[in-house]
């Protein structure tokens, strides 16, 4: 099978998306994506030449309500799931 | 008193309305049936007792006054944990939303209470709805109730597994490429998928914005109007949501399908089905024709393709949608030295595996290089199937298909093969990319397992998907060995 995603790449794309993987678990995505990209590989015999994109499928453009003002949930409400907070905002550990 | 757990929302609501028996007893039977079969089936992940029991009590009293709201008033339902329930938990069964409580209801949710639903609890599924066996939960797996060893299919595997067992009256779902049609099919229920954008998404969280749509589990064809009618409703909360007339839904139920032309696609009948399910679904044509209606061999030429572009589209999306998750505003938090290391320590413990796979697939899939490669082209080829059922809807009213390949399969059996998994999907991932309204049904039983048939019509012609499905409704499957 052509390596087509190499355990680097898998690093890669955790990193950017925010999540740690141990060398097995990358050894392990390695080989099940590098399987499901080579099994995608056949999109490349499907004609799509000058065929316009479809992001989602509804007439819809630019739905609109009127600008008026409507209530929204308190701040209390609104934090009360958050694992920290101070001063009504949501806490998080230093950002620098 | 006699309460039959497997009764539809008509025969119950009849019960209730001849004062067989009061709201209160129907939810606390259905609750002591819940104690008796959920550590087997492992469909409920939450229980709401006690609000149940004063939802019940309430329409009870509402019923006394002469000021019932609707059929649906005092029937004890599900809700699959991906929809938003004020004060009650909502974990989309992953970790990392542990102890999450929505501040607010999901639409289909509020207008269902509106209606006097009482809810039996929040059901388990494929963590954010990723995965089509209910393997996938960070709190366990779901069984079938028709054979224990096997999967109810998934994603919303709770959902159908409670109505299955008689542990709800019916529930809802969600479904982004079959997640409610397929274990509808594999537990021997009704299943609806509604048109893209007929029933708002608010508060459903879900992992593919462009296609996911709520969804409903029913014991019978005329229940299913009736939910549907109760959620059709214009959210200004859901930019996609489409403003249609109100309609009953159920008002062709029963009329003739004589006239009528069905479209059987022949690329649904190939060798991935097993060749009973494809029997099965012949007969069903032919059930059709002896009731006047014209059977047309038709052709999607671009099914094949529309599965890679679903995979595509879904990864790539739930990629994006779960970014959210990370530890700030509410769920599951690894506090470390710094916001990045946070954010890393507490998405890698709270998701489980095989959503990591879809995020760095779909993270993978969006990055330079290979957008146009993967992306763009799913997007064209969803293109090319919306042309396929255009042109198919030229000459037909519906297209009649299998809903899945197999029947219920058992869980572990395709396990380390992902791709076997996502292939299980062929035949409900194509109208999902097209936001066609479609519909599973039972039809027969194969070796003691359900099997379903998949009608597909054009865009918010649900009404007539219900009365071409009504033709072809048996009496209820029921699982033989649980009671």
């Amino acid at each position: 099978m052509p390596e087509l995603i190499s355990p680097d790449q898998v690093g890669q794309m955790a990193k950017l998306s925010s999540l740690r993987l141990s060398p097995e678990e990358t050894i392990t995505y390695q080989q099940t994506l590098n399987q499901i990209l080579e099994w995608l590989q056949q999109i490349e015999e499907v004609d799509t030449q000058g065929v316009a994109p479809t992001s989602h499928i509804l007439p819809l453009v630019n739905v609109l309500r009127p600008d008026q003002p409507v209530p929204s949930l308190p701040r209390e409400v609104a934090l009360a799931n958050s694992p920290a907070q101070a001063e009504g905002c949501f806490k998080v550990p230093r950002i620098l | 008193m006699n309460i039959n757990p497997y009764a539809t929302i008509a025969q119950l609501s009849q019960g209730l309305a001849e004062k067989q028996f009061t709201s209160r007893e129907l939810t606390e039977a259905y609750l002591a049936r819940i104690d008796l079969l959920n550590p087997a089936i492992g469909a409920y992940l939450t229980i709401t007792k006690e609000t149940a029991l004063a939802a019940a009590d309430a329409s009870d009293l509402r019923r006394q006054a002469g000021q019932t709201l609707s059929s649906l008033d005092g029937i004890p339902m599900a809700l699959d944990d991906v929809f938003s329930t004020a004060g009650i938990p909502t974990t989309c069964a992953s970790a990392i939303m542990a102890g999450y409580i929505p501040p607010y209801d999901a639409t289909v949710w509020r207008l269902l209470k509106e209606k006097g639903a009482v809810l039996l609890g929040k059901t388990n599924l494929d963590e954010f709805a990723i995965g089509s066996s209910s393997e996938n939960s960070a709190y366990g797996p779901i069984h079938n109730p028709f054979d224990l060893e096997r999967t109810p299919g998934g994603s919303s595997g709770g959902s159908a597994a409670a109505v299955a067992a008689g542990l709800a009256g019916y529930s809802l779902g969600s479904d982004t490429g079959g997640a409610v049609r397929q274990p509808a099919a594999f537990c021997g229920l009704v299943g609806l998928k509604p048109t893209y954008g007929l029933l708002s998404r608010h508060g459903m969280i879900s992992p593919a914005s462009s296609m996911d749509q709520p969804g409903i589990f029913a014991a019978a064809i005329g229940d299913c109007a009736l939910i549907l009618a109760a959620l059709d409703s214009l959210d200004p909360a859901d930019s996609i949501s489409v403003k249609r007339e109100a309609k009953s839904y159920g008002h062709l139920l029963g009329q003739s399908v004589a006239g009528m032309k069905i479209g059987l696609p022949q690329e649904y009948f190939g060798k991935e089905t097993q060749p009973e399910i494809a029997a099965q679904i012949r007969a069903a044509a032919r059930e059709l024709a002896a009731q006047g209606a014209k059977i047309l061999e038709i052709s999607l030429p671009h099914t094949a393709a529309a599965l890679f572009a679903y995979y595509i589209l879904t990864s790539a999306e739930a990629s994006s949608n779960l970014a959210c998750h990370d530890g700030v505003q509410y769920g599951l938090r690894l506090e470390e030295d710094n916001i990045y290391e946070t954010y890393r320590a507490t998405r890698s413990a709270g998701f489980g595996p095989e959503v990591k796979r879809r995020i760095i697939l779909g993270t993978y899939l969006l990055s330079a290089g290979y957008y146009q490669v993967y992306y763009q082209k799913a997007m064209q080829i969803r293109t090319l199937v919306r042309r396929d059922f255009d042109q198919a809807f030229q000459n037909c009213d519906c297209l009649l298909t299998p809903v899945t390949p197999s029947t219920a399969f058992k869980p572990g059996e395709k396990k380390n093969d992902p791709l076997a998994i996502y292939k299980s999907d062929i035949y409900t991932a194509a109208p999902s990319l097209a936001g066609l309204p479609a519909i599973s049904l039972p039809y027969g039983l194969i070796e003691g397992l359900p099997c379903g048939a998949q009608l597909i019509s054009p865009p918010f012609a649900e009404d007539r998907l219900l009365q071409i499905g009504a033709a072809l409704e048996q009496k209820r499957l029921l699982p033989q060995d649980l009671d």
